[in-house]
Protein backbone atom coordinates (compact mmCIF):
# COMPACT_ATOMS: atom_id res chain seq x y z
CA UNK A 1 0.00 0.00 0.00
CA UNK A 2 1.30 3.44 -0.87
CA UNK A 3 1.48 5.90 2.00
CA UNK A 4 1.17 9.65 1.51
CA UNK A 5 4.90 10.02 1.95
CA UNK A 6 5.66 7.57 -0.84
CA UNK A 7 3.93 9.91 -3.19
CA UNK A 8 5.76 12.96 -1.90
CA UNK A 9 9.07 11.12 -1.88
CA UNK A 10 8.82 10.00 -5.50
CA UNK A 11 11.66 11.22 -7.75
CA UNK A 12 10.46 14.42 -9.40
CA UNK A 13 8.31 15.50 -6.48
CA UNK A 14 11.20 15.03 -4.07
CA UNK A 15 13.42 17.24 -6.21
CA UNK A 16 10.73 19.89 -6.40
CA UNK A 17 10.21 19.69 -2.66
CA UNK A 18 13.87 20.40 -1.96
CA UNK A 19 13.99 23.25 -4.44
CA UNK A 20 10.92 24.67 -2.70
CA UNK A 21 12.45 24.34 0.77
CA UNK A 22 15.72 25.86 -0.39
CA UNK A 23 13.94 28.77 -2.08
CA UNK A 24 11.95 29.35 1.08
CA UNK A 25 15.08 29.47 3.20
CA UNK A 26 16.59 32.00 0.79
CA UNK A 27 13.36 34.03 0.89
CA UNK A 28 13.25 33.99 4.68
CA UNK A 29 16.91 34.99 4.90
CA UNK A 30 16.75 37.79 2.34
CA UNK A 31 13.40 38.86 3.80
CA UNK A 32 14.85 39.21 7.27
CA UNK A 33 17.79 40.91 5.59
CA UNK A 34 15.43 43.76 4.72
CA UNK A 35 15.66 44.70 8.37
CA UNK A 36 18.95 46.28 9.34
CA UNK A 37 20.02 43.39 11.58
CA UNK A 38 22.64 41.41 9.68
CA UNK A 39 25.32 44.01 10.14
CA UNK A 40 24.47 44.67 13.77
CA UNK A 41 24.48 40.97 14.61
CA UNK A 42 27.69 40.05 12.77
CA UNK A 43 25.97 37.95 10.07
CA UNK A 44 27.67 40.00 7.38
CA UNK A 45 31.01 39.54 9.16
CA UNK A 46 30.95 35.80 8.53
CA UNK A 47 33.43 35.20 5.70
CA UNK A 48 31.51 35.03 2.42
CA UNK A 49 28.40 36.67 3.91
CA UNK A 50 29.38 40.30 3.36
CA UNK A 51 26.67 40.54 0.69
CA UNK A 52 23.95 39.98 3.28
CA UNK A 53 24.25 43.58 4.50
CA UNK A 54 23.73 44.97 0.98
CA UNK A 55 20.06 45.90 1.00
CA UNK A 56 19.85 46.26 -2.77
CA UNK A 57 21.36 42.82 -3.33
CA UNK A 58 19.16 40.99 -0.80
CA UNK A 59 16.17 42.84 -2.24
CA UNK A 60 17.11 41.70 -5.73
CA UNK A 61 17.47 38.09 -4.62
CA UNK A 62 14.15 38.29 -2.76
CA UNK A 63 12.46 39.49 -5.96
CA UNK A 64 14.09 36.70 -8.00
CA UNK A 65 12.88 34.16 -5.45
CA UNK A 66 9.40 35.66 -5.60
CA UNK A 67 9.37 35.29 -9.38
CA UNK A 68 10.35 31.65 -9.04
CA UNK A 69 7.80 30.94 -6.31
CA UNK A 70 4.98 32.66 -8.20
CA UNK A 71 5.75 30.45 -11.21
CA UNK A 72 6.02 27.37 -9.02
CA UNK A 73 2.78 28.07 -7.13
CA UNK A 74 0.90 28.64 -10.39
CA UNK A 75 2.33 25.38 -11.74
CA UNK A 76 1.49 23.35 -8.64
CA UNK A 77 -2.04 24.74 -8.37
CA UNK A 78 -2.91 24.12 -12.01
CA UNK A 79 -1.20 20.73 -11.95
CA UNK A 80 -3.24 19.77 -8.89
CA UNK A 81 -6.48 20.92 -10.46
CA UNK A 82 -5.82 19.20 -13.80
CA UNK A 83 -4.30 15.91 -12.67
CA UNK A 84 -3.41 15.68 -8.99
CA UNK A 85 -6.83 15.88 -7.42
CA UNK A 86 -8.02 12.73 -9.17
CA UNK A 87 -5.74 10.64 -7.03
CA UNK A 88 -4.72 12.96 -4.19
CA UNK A 89 -6.49 15.04 -1.62
CA UNK A 90 -5.07 17.81 0.52
CA UNK A 91 -4.88 17.23 4.26
CA UNK A 92 -5.90 19.85 6.80
CA UNK A 93 -2.33 20.95 7.61
CA UNK A 94 -1.94 21.68 3.91
CA UNK A 95 -4.98 24.00 4.00
CA UNK A 96 -3.46 25.92 6.89
CA UNK A 97 -0.21 26.33 4.97
CA UNK A 98 -2.00 27.30 1.77
CA UNK A 99 -3.88 30.00 3.67
CA UNK A 100 -0.63 31.37 5.10
CA UNK A 101 1.12 31.20 1.73
CA UNK A 102 -1.86 33.06 0.31
CA UNK A 103 -1.28 35.72 2.94
CA UNK A 104 2.44 35.93 2.20
CA UNK A 105 1.88 36.15 -1.55
CA UNK A 106 -0.93 38.71 -1.33
CA UNK A 107 0.93 41.03 1.03
CA UNK A 108 4.08 40.47 -1.03
CA UNK A 109 2.26 41.58 -4.18
CA UNK A 110 1.13 44.76 -2.45
CA UNK A 111 4.68 45.32 -1.24
CA UNK A 112 5.93 45.06 -4.83
CA UNK A 113 3.18 47.40 -6.01
CA UNK A 114 4.18 49.92 -3.37
CA UNK A 115 7.69 49.94 -4.77
CA UNK A 116 6.44 50.95 -8.23
CA UNK A 117 7.09 54.58 -9.15
CA UNK A 118 3.51 55.83 -9.27
CA UNK A 119 1.92 53.80 -6.51
CA UNK A 120 1.35 55.51 -3.18
CA UNK A 121 -0.53 53.77 -0.36
CA UNK A 122 -1.88 55.34 2.79
CA UNK A 123 0.47 55.27 5.78
CA UNK A 124 -1.66 52.80 7.74
CA UNK A 125 -2.09 50.45 4.82
CA UNK A 126 1.66 50.55 4.13
CA UNK A 127 2.41 49.62 7.71
CA UNK A 128 -0.26 46.91 7.71
CA UNK A 129 1.22 45.34 4.57
CA UNK A 130 4.77 45.49 5.89
CA UNK A 131 4.00 43.98 9.26
CA UNK A 132 1.55 41.35 8.05
CA UNK A 133 3.99 40.12 5.36
CA UNK A 134 6.49 39.51 8.14
CA UNK A 135 3.80 38.04 10.42
CA UNK A 136 2.50 35.55 7.86
CA UNK A 137 6.05 34.47 7.15
CA UNK A 138 6.98 33.93 10.79
CA UNK A 139 3.80 31.92 11.34
CA UNK A 140 4.50 29.88 8.24
CA UNK A 141 8.03 29.07 9.34
CA UNK A 142 6.79 28.13 12.79
CA UNK A 143 4.07 25.84 11.43
CA UNK A 144 6.37 24.37 8.78
CA UNK A 145 8.69 23.31 11.59
CA UNK A 146 5.83 21.88 13.63
CA UNK A 147 4.56 19.92 10.63
CA UNK A 148 8.09 18.77 9.89
CA UNK A 149 8.39 17.32 13.38
CA UNK A 150 4.94 15.76 13.03
CA UNK A 151 6.06 14.43 9.64
CA UNK A 152 2.92 15.86 8.15
CA UNK A 153 2.98 16.15 4.37
CA UNK A 154 0.57 18.00 2.12
CA UNK A 155 -1.51 15.29 0.45
CA UNK A 156 -2.87 11.77 0.89
CA UNK A 157 -3.56 9.26 -1.82
CA UNK A 158 -7.27 8.90 -2.33
CA UNK B 1 34.65 85.62 -0.71
CA UNK B 2 34.81 88.41 1.89
CA UNK B 3 32.23 90.21 -0.15
CA UNK B 4 30.08 87.13 0.10
CA UNK B 5 30.45 86.89 3.84
CA UNK B 6 29.66 90.48 4.51
CA UNK B 7 26.63 90.26 2.28
CA UNK B 8 25.61 87.12 4.06
CA UNK B 9 25.91 88.56 7.56
CA UNK B 10 24.21 91.74 6.46
CA UNK B 11 21.16 89.89 5.26
CA UNK B 12 21.25 87.63 8.29
CA UNK B 13 21.29 90.63 10.59
CA UNK B 14 18.59 92.35 8.64
CA UNK B 15 16.38 89.34 8.88
CA UNK B 16 16.98 88.89 12.56
CA UNK B 17 15.96 92.50 13.05
CA UNK B 18 12.83 91.92 11.08
CA UNK B 19 11.94 89.11 13.44
CA UNK B 20 12.95 86.39 10.97
CA UNK B 21 10.09 84.71 9.28
CA UNK B 22 7.65 84.58 12.19
CA UNK B 23 4.30 83.05 11.45
CA UNK B 24 3.70 84.78 8.17
CA UNK B 25 1.27 83.19 5.82
CA UNK B 26 2.37 83.58 2.26
CA UNK B 27 0.30 80.94 0.52
CA UNK B 28 1.31 78.42 -2.09
CA UNK B 29 0.87 79.62 -5.66
CA UNK B 30 -2.79 79.62 -6.62
CA UNK B 31 -2.23 76.69 -8.96
CA UNK B 32 -0.99 74.62 -6.06
CA UNK B 33 -3.46 75.53 -3.34
CA UNK B 34 -6.06 72.88 -2.72
CA UNK B 35 -4.37 70.67 -5.26
CA UNK B 36 -1.96 68.94 -2.94
CA UNK B 37 -2.73 65.54 -4.42
CA UNK B 38 -0.67 66.59 -7.42
CA UNK B 39 3.05 65.86 -7.46
CA UNK B 40 4.81 69.10 -6.53
CA UNK B 41 8.44 69.85 -7.20
CA UNK B 42 10.74 72.67 -6.19
CA UNK B 43 12.98 74.67 -8.46
CA UNK B 44 16.31 75.92 -7.13
CA UNK B 45 18.00 78.53 -9.28
CA UNK B 46 21.51 78.50 -7.87
CA UNK B 47 22.48 81.74 -9.62
CA UNK B 48 20.26 83.67 -7.25
CA UNK B 49 21.44 82.25 -3.92
CA UNK B 50 23.63 84.59 -1.85
CA UNK B 51 24.29 82.06 0.90
CA UNK B 52 22.64 84.12 3.63
CA UNK B 53 21.39 80.98 5.40
CA UNK B 54 18.02 82.58 6.15
CA UNK B 55 16.43 79.40 4.81
CA UNK B 56 18.49 77.25 7.16
CA UNK B 57 17.40 79.32 10.15
CA UNK B 58 13.79 79.35 9.02
CA UNK B 59 13.78 75.59 8.67
CA UNK B 60 15.09 75.16 12.21
CA UNK B 61 12.60 77.66 13.56
CA UNK B 62 9.55 76.31 11.84
CA UNK B 63 10.38 72.64 12.29
CA UNK B 64 11.97 72.95 15.73
CA UNK B 65 8.96 71.34 17.39
CA UNK B 66 9.57 68.21 15.32
CA UNK B 67 13.17 67.92 16.48
CA UNK B 68 14.14 65.08 18.83
CA UNK B 69 14.24 65.54 22.60
CA UNK B 70 16.16 62.43 23.57
CA UNK B 71 16.08 60.94 27.03
CA UNK B 72 19.48 60.49 28.62
CA UNK B 73 21.27 58.34 29.54
CA UNK B 74 20.60 56.27 26.42
CA UNK B 75 19.76 52.62 26.98
CA UNK B 76 22.85 50.47 26.54
CA UNK B 77 22.84 48.88 23.11
CA UNK B 78 24.13 45.44 22.17
CA UNK B 79 26.38 44.38 20.65
CA UNK B 80 28.91 47.04 21.56
CA UNK B 81 29.59 47.93 17.96
CA UNK B 82 26.24 49.72 17.74
CA UNK B 83 27.11 53.38 17.75
CA UNK B 84 25.13 56.09 19.47
CA UNK B 85 24.25 59.01 17.19
CA UNK B 86 23.83 62.00 19.41
CA UNK B 87 23.37 65.48 17.98
CA UNK B 88 21.37 66.86 20.87
CA UNK B 89 24.32 68.85 22.21
CA UNK B 90 25.27 70.07 18.75
CA UNK B 91 21.97 71.58 17.75
CA UNK B 92 23.55 74.71 16.32
CA UNK B 93 25.57 72.89 13.63
CA UNK B 94 24.45 74.52 10.39
CA UNK B 95 27.05 73.46 7.86
CA UNK B 96 25.82 69.91 7.29
CA UNK B 97 22.69 67.80 7.66
CA UNK B 98 21.89 66.63 11.19
CA UNK B 99 18.69 65.58 12.97
CA UNK B 100 18.46 69.25 14.00
CA UNK B 101 19.43 70.74 10.66
CA UNK B 102 17.55 69.48 7.64
CA UNK B 103 18.96 72.01 5.22
CA UNK B 104 22.39 73.52 4.75
CA UNK B 105 24.15 75.73 2.27
CA UNK B 106 26.75 74.15 0.09
CA UNK B 107 29.45 76.24 -1.52
CA UNK B 108 31.43 75.74 -4.66
CA UNK B 109 34.10 77.94 -6.22
CA UNK B 110 34.63 77.23 -9.88
CA UNK B 111 36.25 78.94 -12.86
CA UNK B 112 33.72 80.44 -15.24
CA UNK B 113 35.21 81.95 -18.40
CA UNK B 114 38.60 82.10 -16.72
CA UNK B 115 37.27 83.88 -13.65
CA UNK B 116 36.67 82.36 -10.25
CA UNK B 117 33.09 82.42 -9.16
CA UNK B 118 31.52 81.18 -5.93
CA UNK B 119 28.12 79.58 -5.92
CA UNK B 120 26.05 78.77 -2.87
CA UNK B 121 22.93 76.65 -2.88
CA UNK B 122 20.58 74.95 -0.43
CA UNK B 123 20.89 71.19 -0.01
CA UNK B 124 18.39 68.84 1.60
CA UNK B 125 16.38 65.74 0.73
CA UNK B 126 15.66 65.59 -3.01
CA UNK B 127 12.16 64.09 -2.53
CA UNK B 128 12.65 61.38 -5.13
CA UNK B 129 9.74 60.33 -7.32
CA UNK B 130 10.34 56.68 -6.45
CA UNK B 131 12.26 57.04 -3.19
CA UNK B 132 14.31 53.98 -2.18
CA UNK B 133 14.30 55.23 1.43
CA UNK B 134 10.53 54.78 1.51
CA UNK B 135 10.27 51.75 -0.76
CA UNK B 136 12.81 49.79 1.22
CA UNK B 137 11.84 50.94 4.72
CA UNK B 138 11.03 47.63 6.41
CA UNK B 139 8.69 49.24 8.86
CA UNK B 140 6.59 51.56 6.74
CA UNK B 141 7.93 54.58 8.61
CA UNK B 142 9.36 56.34 5.54
CA UNK B 143 6.87 56.93 2.80
CA UNK B 144 6.00 59.06 -0.16
CA UNK B 145 2.94 61.26 -0.15
CA UNK B 146 0.87 61.88 -3.26
CA UNK B 147 2.05 65.48 -3.42
CA UNK B 148 5.64 64.39 -3.98
CA UNK B 149 6.87 64.68 -0.39
CA UNK B 150 8.84 61.83 1.14
CA UNK B 151 8.70 61.88 4.90
CA UNK B 152 9.76 59.73 7.81
CA UNK B 153 7.23 59.28 10.56
CA UNK B 154 9.10 59.97 13.80
CA UNK B 155 6.50 58.07 15.81
CA UNK B 156 7.09 54.88 13.85
CA UNK B 157 10.76 54.96 12.80
CA UNK B 158 13.07 52.63 14.74
CA UNK B 159 16.27 54.32 13.60
CA UNK B 160 17.83 51.33 11.84
CA UNK B 161 19.28 53.78 9.30
CA UNK B 162 18.44 51.63 6.31
CA UNK B 163 16.91 54.66 4.57
CA UNK B 164 20.25 56.43 4.86
CA UNK B 165 22.12 53.39 3.54
CA UNK B 166 19.92 53.08 0.44
CA UNK B 167 19.53 56.83 -0.26
CA UNK B 168 21.90 57.75 -3.09
CA UNK B 169 22.71 60.97 -1.20
CA UNK B 170 22.62 59.43 2.31
CA UNK B 171 20.31 62.21 3.48
CA UNK B 172 18.52 60.99 6.65
CA UNK B 173 20.36 61.55 9.93
CA UNK B 174 19.85 59.60 13.14
CA UNK B 175 19.29 60.69 16.71
CA UNK B 176 19.58 58.02 19.39
CA UNK B 177 17.39 57.98 22.50
CA UNK B 178 14.02 58.88 20.97
CA UNK B 179 11.15 57.03 19.37
CA UNK B 180 9.37 53.75 19.33
CA UNK B 181 12.42 51.52 19.80
CA UNK B 182 12.57 52.66 23.44
CA UNK B 183 9.25 50.89 24.03
CA UNK B 184 10.25 47.63 22.34
CA UNK B 185 13.72 46.17 22.88
CA UNK B 186 15.93 49.25 23.15
CA UNK B 187 19.07 47.24 23.81
CA UNK B 188 18.68 44.85 20.91
CA UNK B 189 16.74 46.49 18.10
CA UNK B 190 16.56 50.00 16.72
CA UNK B 191 18.65 53.00 17.60
CA UNK B 192 16.47 56.11 17.60
CA UNK B 193 14.76 57.99 14.80
CA UNK B 194 15.90 59.18 11.38
CA UNK B 195 15.34 62.84 10.50
CA UNK B 196 15.36 64.80 7.28
CA UNK B 197 13.53 67.54 5.40
CA UNK B 198 9.81 66.74 5.20
CA UNK B 199 9.29 69.66 2.82
CA UNK B 200 7.17 71.24 5.51
CA UNK B 201 4.36 68.76 4.78
CA UNK B 202 2.18 70.31 7.47
CA UNK B 203 2.50 73.81 6.04
CA UNK B 204 1.91 72.55 2.51
CA UNK B 205 -1.20 70.71 3.75
CA UNK B 206 -2.56 74.06 4.86
CA UNK B 207 -1.71 75.77 1.62
CA UNK B 208 1.40 77.49 2.97
CA UNK B 209 4.83 77.55 1.40
CA UNK B 210 7.70 75.52 2.87
CA UNK B 211 9.53 77.84 5.28
CA UNK B 212 12.82 77.88 3.37
CA UNK B 213 11.04 78.97 0.19
CA UNK B 214 8.98 81.63 1.89
CA UNK B 215 11.82 83.30 3.78
CA UNK B 216 14.39 83.48 1.01
CA UNK B 217 15.12 87.15 0.20
CA UNK B 218 16.36 86.24 -3.26
CA UNK B 219 13.50 83.93 -4.26
CA UNK B 220 15.93 81.17 -5.03
CA UNK B 221 13.32 78.44 -4.69
CA UNK B 222 9.92 77.97 -6.16
CA UNK B 223 7.33 75.22 -5.72
CA UNK B 224 4.68 74.04 -8.16
CA UNK B 225 3.37 71.11 -10.16
CA UNK B 226 6.35 69.09 -11.36
CA UNK B 227 5.70 69.54 -15.08
CA UNK B 228 5.43 73.32 -14.70
CA UNK B 229 8.58 73.44 -12.58
CA UNK B 230 10.42 71.39 -15.19
CA UNK B 231 9.19 73.65 -17.98
CA UNK B 232 10.51 76.65 -16.13
CA UNK B 233 13.82 74.92 -15.35
CA UNK B 234 14.24 74.18 -19.04
CA UNK B 235 13.44 77.68 -20.10
CA UNK B 236 15.96 79.16 -17.62
CA UNK B 237 18.52 76.58 -18.63
CA UNK B 238 18.03 77.44 -22.29
CA UNK B 239 18.30 81.12 -21.64
CA UNK B 240 21.55 80.83 -19.68
CA UNK B 241 22.95 77.86 -21.54
CA UNK B 242 22.80 76.05 -18.22
CA UNK B 243 22.43 72.66 -16.61
CA UNK B 244 19.76 70.77 -14.70
CA UNK B 245 20.16 68.39 -11.76
CA UNK B 246 17.40 66.31 -10.20
CA UNK B 247 15.18 65.77 -13.21
CA UNK B 248 16.55 62.33 -14.04
CA UNK B 249 18.69 61.59 -10.98
CA UNK B 250 17.62 58.43 -9.18
CA UNK B 251 14.88 57.99 -11.76
CA UNK B 252 13.54 61.51 -11.16
CA UNK B 253 13.28 63.76 -8.10
CA UNK B 254 11.05 66.61 -7.02
CA UNK B 255 13.97 68.96 -6.49
CA UNK B 256 15.21 70.55 -9.68
CA UNK B 257 18.44 72.55 -9.58
CA UNK B 258 19.37 74.90 -12.40
CA UNK B 259 22.97 76.07 -12.74
CA UNK B 260 25.01 78.03 -15.26
CA UNK B 261 27.93 75.63 -14.73
CA UNK B 262 27.94 71.84 -15.09
CA UNK B 263 27.08 69.97 -11.90
CA UNK B 264 30.17 67.78 -12.33
CA UNK B 265 32.21 70.92 -11.94
CA UNK B 266 30.31 72.01 -8.84
CA UNK B 267 30.54 68.50 -7.43
CA UNK B 268 34.33 68.62 -7.61
CA UNK B 269 34.66 71.62 -5.34
CA UNK B 270 31.87 71.19 -2.79
CA UNK B 271 32.67 69.74 0.64
CA UNK B 272 31.38 66.18 0.61
CA UNK B 273 31.17 63.53 3.30
CA UNK B 274 28.84 62.63 6.16
CA UNK B 275 25.87 65.00 6.13
CA UNK B 276 27.15 66.69 2.97
CA UNK B 277 25.66 65.11 -0.16
CA UNK B 278 27.37 64.99 -3.54
CA UNK B 279 26.07 66.29 -6.87
CA UNK B 280 27.01 63.27 -9.01
CA UNK B 281 24.76 61.73 -11.62
CA UNK B 282 22.65 59.00 -9.99
CA UNK B 283 21.18 55.93 -11.68
CA UNK B 284 17.62 54.89 -10.82
CA UNK B 285 18.08 52.87 -7.61
CA UNK B 286 14.73 51.13 -7.95
CA UNK B 287 15.08 50.21 -11.64
CA UNK B 288 15.95 46.61 -10.77
CA UNK B 289 12.76 46.28 -8.74
CA UNK B 290 10.62 47.81 -11.48
CA UNK B 291 12.04 45.40 -14.06
CA UNK B 292 11.71 42.33 -11.87
CA UNK B 293 8.15 43.33 -11.01
CA UNK B 294 7.31 42.89 -14.69
CA UNK B 295 8.79 39.39 -14.60
CA UNK B 296 6.52 38.66 -11.64
CA UNK B 297 3.51 39.07 -13.90
CA UNK B 298 4.94 36.66 -16.44
CA UNK B 299 6.07 33.97 -13.95
CA UNK B 300 2.62 32.62 -13.03
CA UNK B 301 1.63 32.54 -16.69
CA UNK B 302 4.71 30.42 -17.38
CA UNK B 303 3.84 28.16 -14.44
CA UNK B 304 0.28 27.69 -15.70
CA UNK B 305 1.51 26.99 -19.21
CA UNK B 306 3.95 24.36 -17.92
CA UNK B 307 1.24 22.59 -15.90
CA UNK B 308 -1.24 22.66 -18.77
CA UNK B 309 1.46 21.37 -21.11
CA UNK B 310 2.24 18.54 -18.72
CA UNK B 311 -1.42 17.53 -18.37
CA UNK B 312 -1.90 17.68 -22.11
CA UNK B 313 1.15 15.55 -22.87
CA UNK B 314 0.29 12.94 -20.21
CA UNK B 315 -3.26 12.79 -21.57
CA UNK B 316 -2.13 12.27 -25.13
CA UNK B 317 0.40 9.69 -23.91
CA UNK B 318 -2.45 7.93 -22.11
CA UNK B 319 -4.49 7.95 -25.31
CA UNK B 320 -1.57 6.59 -27.32
CA UNK B 321 -1.22 3.80 -24.76
CA UNK B 322 -4.82 2.70 -25.28
S1 LIG C 1 18.42 79.93 -0.68
FE1 LIG C 1 17.79 81.99 -0.22
S2 LIG C 1 17.63 82.06 2.01
FE2 LIG C 1 18.82 80.24 1.48
S3 LIG C 1 20.93 80.89 1.53
FE3 LIG C 1 20.30 81.12 -0.58
S4 LIG C 1 19.57 83.23 -0.68
FE4 LIG C 1 19.69 82.75 1.47
S1 LIG D 1 16.92 61.97 -1.46
FE1 LIG D 1 17.23 60.17 -0.19
S2 LIG D 1 16.05 60.58 1.64
FE2 LIG D 1 15.31 61.99 0.08
S3 LIG D 1 13.58 60.93 -0.92
FE3 LIG D 1 15.42 60.46 -2.12
S4 LIG D 1 16.12 58.53 -1.24
FE4 LIG D 1 14.74 59.42 0.25
S1 LIG E 1 11.12 72.33 2.94
FE1 LIG E 1 10.74 72.72 5.11
S2 LIG E 1 11.69 70.97 6.11
FE2 LIG E 1 12.54 71.02 4.06
S3 LIG E 1 14.40 72.22 4.19
FE3 LIG E 1 12.77 73.64 3.63
S4 LIG E 1 12.04 74.43 5.58
FE4 LIG E 1 13.22 72.61 6.05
Amino acid sequence: MKSKNDYEQSGGKKGLRWIYILTFIVMAFTGFGQMPIFKRYYVSDIPGMGWSADFYLTHYIHYLGAIFLLGLFAYVIVDYVLSGRKELSLISSAYVRIALLGGIVTTGIFRVLKNMPDVVFSPDFTRFIDISHLGFMMLYIFLALVFLIMKSGWVVIK
Amino acid sequence: MTKDISRRSFIKGGLAAAGAIAASSVPLPATVRGATQEELATLIDIRKCIGCEACVEACQEVNGRKFPEPKKPFPKMYPNRVKVSDWSDKRDVMDRLTPYNWLFIQESTVKVNGEEETFTFPRRCMHCQNPPCADLCPWGAARKLKNGITRIDADVCLGGSKCKAVCPWHIPERQTGVGLYLDILPSFAGNGVMYKCDRCYDRVEHGKLPACIEVCPEKVQKIGPRDEILKEAYSISKEINGYIYGEKENGGTNTIYVSPVPFEKLNKTIKKGPGRPHLKPVEDSMAHADNLAKAMVIAPIAGIAAAVGKAYSSRSQGKAGL
